[in-house]
């Protein structure tokens, strides 16, 4: 962008130049680029995103029946402290909750919880893929609204993928929540929810992280 | 062979429609540009794949910190001209008779970023010159069962503006309790759906990678 100006010929009677001055332009460009790039980035990466939950409504009535979901599918997520993950499948009979059963430890990474929800998921996600496979690829002509639409639909349908219910212990933080909620969207889990620890969960949790038990058992009704 | 000499001259190009270009992109990128909000409490915002982008009003955003203390804002967007903000605040003077002057009203429409003042100490912070002053009176807003102070915060932000969609910000260190603690509160409100605010960080797998 920079430009060579000539220097005039010295010698000679000086002549009072006729055209119009020239100014330089140059670092008024240069300045002009470097606040252009900087708006460009700055506008395009402070949007912050959103991520949607929804909590069941607040049950009221004491004596309205729990949902009942089937244990089999059932797989329970308790975070840890220490960004830990731990979690078990099916549900702890009341008779074993004083000596309940060892956790599973995992982790946040790719080969951690991902792929343990892979392979739990992989019929769902297999079905999600091929979709937005064929919308990519070009042989399925529908809108963007429309795939979201029928991949709710597939999610809807799902009857063999875990129900995923995630128990946060108290040492567990808000990073640890909003990152298995990811990982929940990244598999495609159909049903998750978000539910309270029990008090023997609490007491598995600090089994398996070694640490010192809080949690007092309540009495027996 | 004589060679050919072609005249040494500099080309000069005219830049004038380049300068303007630029001018005109450089003004729409200034305006547009949002400028943000110096926040009470820095917050680093968790990560995650969601590519939904924040809505620009009708929001009530709940801030968590670090240390576990809860900041609010609400309708912080173009809306301003509804001044919800100044309603909820009488409402909310109305419900622990605390009578808050237009001046104060004024201050609190104009006040930019989230507030976490309990309502006993609003009128000093209100009063307070500067970004620095008022800075000390952010000791979070009260939220235990016996002064649950953001409870009728929520519940006013709804009853005046109905529309208001509860946005989380917390930072990916807060306490799991805390968090809990204020979900418990929204739901006792009968707020359900919530929108957490992340930062995009965009994963993607594939199907032969798990078939492995």
């Amino acid at each position: 962008m920079a430009e060579i100006i000539q220097e005039e010929k010295a010698g000679g009677k000086k002549k009072a130049k006729k055209h119009a001055p020239h100014i330089d332009m140059t670092p008024m460009v240069d300045l002009m680029c470097l606040l252009i790039t900087f708006f460009m980035l700055a506008t395009a990466f402070s949007k912050p995103k959103i991520m949607e939950i929804v909590l069941p409504e607040r049950q009221t009535d004491p004596n309205a029946p729990t949902p009942r979901i089937a244990a089999s599918r059932t797989m329970n997520i308790l975070l840890g402290p220490d960004n830990k993950i731990y979690w078990y499948t099916g549900n702890v009979k009341p008779e074993e909750y004083n000596s309940p059963p060892p956790l599973n430890e995992t982790n946040f990474s790719a080969t951690g919880i991902r792929k343990l929800l892979l392979e739990r998921n992989r019929a769902l996600f297999k079905k999600i893929d091929f979709v937005s496979n064929e919308v990519v690829t070009g042989k399925l002509v529908i809108s963007q609204d429309s795939l979201k639409g029928s991949i709710r639909q597939l999610k809807k349908d799902d009857d063999t993928g875990p129900i995923v219910l995630i128990k946060a212990y108290k040492k567990a933080n808000y990073g640890n929540v909003v990152d298995i909620f990811d990982e929940m969207n990244i598999c495609g889990v159909a049903h998750y929810m978000l539910v309270d620890i029990t008090w023997y969960e609490e007491k598995m949790v600090e089994t398996a992280a070694g640490i010192a038990p809080t949690t007092p058992t309540p009495a027996k009704k | 062979m004589p060679k050919i000499k072609l005249p040494t001259k500099s080309p000069h190009i005219d830049m004038t429609p380049m300068v303007d270009l630029f001018s005109v992109v450089l003004m729409f990128l200034m305006l547009t540009a949002t400028m943000s909000q110096p926040e009470p409490a820095p917050v680093d915002t968790p990560f995650s794949i969601s590519e939904k982008p924040t809505p620009n009003f009708n929001t009530m955003t709940l801030l968590l910190s670090k240390d576990d203390k809860v900041y609010l804002n609400f309708d912080n967007g173009p809306d301003t001209s509804l001044k919800y903000r100044p309603k909820i605040l009488t409402e909310m003077g109305k419900r622990y008779n605390i009578e808050f002057n237009e001046t104060e009203l004024k201050a609190f429409e104009k006040y930019p970023s989230s507030m976490g003042v309990p309502i006993s100490k609003m009128k000093d912070f209100l009063a307070a010159k500067d970004l620095r002053q008022k800075a000390a009176f952010d000791t979070g807003i009260p939220i235990d069962s016996t002064d649950n102070q953001l409870a009728d915060w929520i519940l006013f932000t709804r009853q005046i503006n109905p529309n208001a969609q509860a946005c989380i910000k917390g930072d990916s260190k807060t306490s799991y309790p805390l968090v809990k603690r204020v979900l418990d509160i929204m739901q006792d409100k009968n707020v359900k759906q919530f929108n957490l605010i992340t930062t995009l960080d965009a994963v993607k797998i594939n199907l032969a990678e798990i078939q492995k």
